[in-house]
């Protein structure tokens, strides 16, 4: 669990910076194969440009996060100017412009979320990692943000950790899955591209399908 | 107690196998398709007009009039587009049927694209719909390894590729032609109309975007027909249509219900009811860009198109958003302004800054720091944003914050009189008269001071 102490609120940003001026080490180059993989999803569009979404995605599952050399390998890839890459980049919230704690959480804090005690949510996980919302824990495991309507009113309220739902959450549910998390340590993505759906949490239902009662 | 609605969409979501194509193909999958190749495009496409089938996405445009914009044999190809970008505050209901019954979605493309002559088609899916968009890729590939997609589908001349294409956080990727510009590899900002997506779309070429909800009704109108479609539902809103029902009720979740269906008797039986005995208080009925209703204007309104829309609001995506009487208007009003304020594209100077201004107003009613001139005020901002954006976007920010204000001005009243200094009262309505005179004061000064 976070000490308390947080680094440097850094999530958010829209300045694009190399890997090194955030994470204090190189990153590891990144490989053939993910040349090989957009080469794939290229030829699946009527045009190349197209593909520059998926580039970007690609690269973040590559680096954690967009810094510049991401930015440059996308432009490098797809032959577009870099400063179109950047403005693909920054449009869209689902690239991080700074890293992001291995697990970062997403709370939905629109209308249906609000009534049903998103707030309270925050309030909770604010206290229980102890940092502020956009900053990471010191030991880099966890951020936290506030976000827009995520597709889950009818099971409000909910929390995406990483890329995966958690519904009608509350603080007794939290105090599990973040317990759970720190001891197996799950892989909470759907990869972007590879299509598997495992994510380790699998006795976690996304507790109730849209008001279906399944068993 | 509910009543027996028609199952067009819904029929198989609780089989919990039924992303298998095998499943689906055991429930009755995959035969809508075969018929149709048997049939011309112009016949699919008089079909579907005839059924009377409105667009799910929001504007209720019906789709078969759609499909005859496009122009055929301008020797380039046609793109098929589903809009599965879901980002409406309050709608959930497309999400059911891509993680539930991804096949039915895939079938619903497949005859969309044959009507039209288009052999590309995409899904575009919001980014944060990850569990969904893998089921529609396995789905997908299943169908591609079964020779359902691909080259010469069914031995015919009939040739379709399916691409899933996933969003990254934008709201308005949603809107049709913010969500072209976004799959062309730009931001997605959307662009003026004329020319309409039909004509000039995606790459140039003429485009159709459709609702997912839309596409996946499409097998059920060619294996029942579409004079038993159009059956159902009432006359100008004909069929079933899925309510993603949320907020204060007991129980939430996504219902399909035939168009015509009584609003009141929806929230009664279908949503449960009010949680922990409270009283209703107010519906978004359609997303959270429609007007608010207050419980007093729902007796006898319908769950169609035109009773929504006589009553006041909009049946848009079939969000439906139920408040109690515990709610605190002026914060449901600057929590979806803050919404409207982050997801501005930041094209159009009007909704840029005016959202933002918006935002700050209520804040500051909201935070107990609001003045007389700030309803006014809110009035003068929202009339340079509506109508006057290169989307719908404006006026989708616009329509709540000024319903909000004109349904439940006591509870905007109220919070400005208390920082204000003005005691407040137990009617709304006195107080109303006491603000309005302030305002009117404060208007009189500020001429002077002019
Ligand atoms: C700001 C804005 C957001 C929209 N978001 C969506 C959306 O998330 N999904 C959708 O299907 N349509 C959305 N629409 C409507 C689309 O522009 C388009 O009308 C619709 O996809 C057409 O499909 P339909 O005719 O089947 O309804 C949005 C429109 C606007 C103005
Ligand atoms: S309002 Fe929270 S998921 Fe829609």
């Amino acid at each position: 669990m976070a000490t308390g102490k947080s680094s440097l609120s850094i999530i958010g940003k829209q300045t694009f910076i190399k890997y090194s001026d955030a994470v204090h080490s190189e990153p590891k180059e990144i490989s053939r194969e993910f040349s090989s993989r957009l080469a794939e999803i290229i030829q699946k569009y009527p045009s190349k440009k197209s593909a520059v979404m998926s580039a970007l995605y690609l690269a973040q599952e590559h680096y954690g996060w967009i810094p510049l050399e991401a930015i440059r390998w996308v432009s490098e890839e797809l032959d577009l100017a870099p400063a179109h890459v950047e403005s693909v980049a920054t449009f869209y919230t689902m690239y991080y412009k700074r890293p992001v704690g291995k697990y970062h959480f997403q709370i939905c804090r629109t209308l249906s979320c609000m009534l049903c005690g998103a707030q309270k949510i925050s309030d909770y996980l604010k206290e229980k990692l102890s940092i502020e919302a956009h900053t990471i824990s010191v030991d880099g495991m966890w951020s936290w943000e506030e976000v827009e309507c995520l597709g889950s009113c009818g099971t409000a309220p909910m929390v995406q950790i990483n890329d995966v739902f958690f519904e009608l959450v509350d603080a007794e549910k939290l105090d599990v899955i973040i317990d759970k998390i720190k001891k197996e340590l799950p892989d909470l993505r759907y990869h972007t591209t590879s299509g598997e759906l495992g994510t380790g949490m699998s006795d976690f239902p996304r507790s109730q399908v849209l008001g279906l009662d399944l068993k | 107690m509910q009543t027996n609605h028609h199952k067009i969409l819904t029929a198989n979501v609780h089989h919990l196998d039924q992303h298998l194509l095998s499943k689906y193909e055991e429930r009755g999958g995959y035969q809508a398709i075969r018929k149709v190749l048997k049939q011309t495009p112009e016949e699919v496409i008089q079909e579907v007009k005839a059924s009377g089938l409105r667009g799910r996405g929001g504007a209720g445009f019906p789709t078969g009039m759609k499909w005859g914009f496009v122009p055929k044999n301008l020797g380039k190809p046609i793109y098929l587009l589903n809009n599965a970008d879901e980002s409406e505050p309050g709608t959930f209901k497309d999400r059911l049927l891509m993680e539930r019954d991804p096949h039915l979605c895939i079938e619903g493309m497949m005859i969309a694209a044959w009507a039209l002559g288009a052999n590309w088609s995409c899904l575009y899916i919001r980014g944060e719909y990850g569990y969904p968009a893998v089921r529609m890729e396995q789905a997908i590939e299943e169908a591609y390894k079964k020779g359902y997609l691909g080259k010469n589908i069914f031995g015919t001349t009939f040739s379709l590729d399916i691409v899933v294409h996933r969003g990254a956080g934008a709201y308005i990727c949603g809107e049709e032609t913010g969500l072209i510009e976004s799959l062309e590899g730009n931001k997605g900002q959307p662009r003026l109309k004329p020319p309409f997506p039909a004509v000039v779309g995606l790459y140039g070429c003429p485009t159709v975007v459709n609702n997912t909800e839309t596409l996946a009704t499409l097998p059920w109108i060619i294996l029942n027909g579409a004079s038993a479609y159009a059956k159902i539902g009432t006359e100008k809103s004909a069929g079933t249509k899925l309510f993603s029902a949320s907020g204060h009720i007991n129980k939430p979740g996504v219902y399909e219900v035939d168009l015509g269906y009584s609003l009141l008797d929806f929230i009664n039986n279908e949503c449960g009811g009010i949680r922990g005995g409270k009283k209703l208080k107010a519906v978004i009925p359609g997303g959270s860009s429609v007007q608010v209703l207050r419980a007093d204007e729902l007796e006898g309104v319908k769950l169609d198109y035109e009773s929504i829309k006589g009553a006041g609001s909009m049946l848009g995506s079939g969000g439906f958003m139920v408040m109690d009487e515990s709610t605190d208007m002026v914060e449901a009003c600057l929590n979806l302004q803050h919404f409207y304020s982050h997801e501005s594209c930041g094209q159009c100077t009007p909704c840029r800054e005016g959202a933002n201004w918006v935002q700050k107003i209520v804040g500051r009613i909201y935070d107990g720091a609001g003045t007389y001139s700030d309803i006014p005020l809110l009035k003068s901002v929202t009339s340079q944003i509506a109508g006057h954006t290169i989307c719908p976007f404006g006026d989708a920010l616009v329509t709540p914050v000024l319903s909000f204000i004109e349904k439940f001005p006591e509870e905007f009243n109220t919070r400005i009189a208390q920082a204000n200094g003005i005691p407040t009262f137990n009617t709304g309505e006195e107080l109303s008269s006491q603000v309005l005179d302030a305002v009117s004061e404060n208007a009189k000064n500020v001429a002077a001071n002019v």
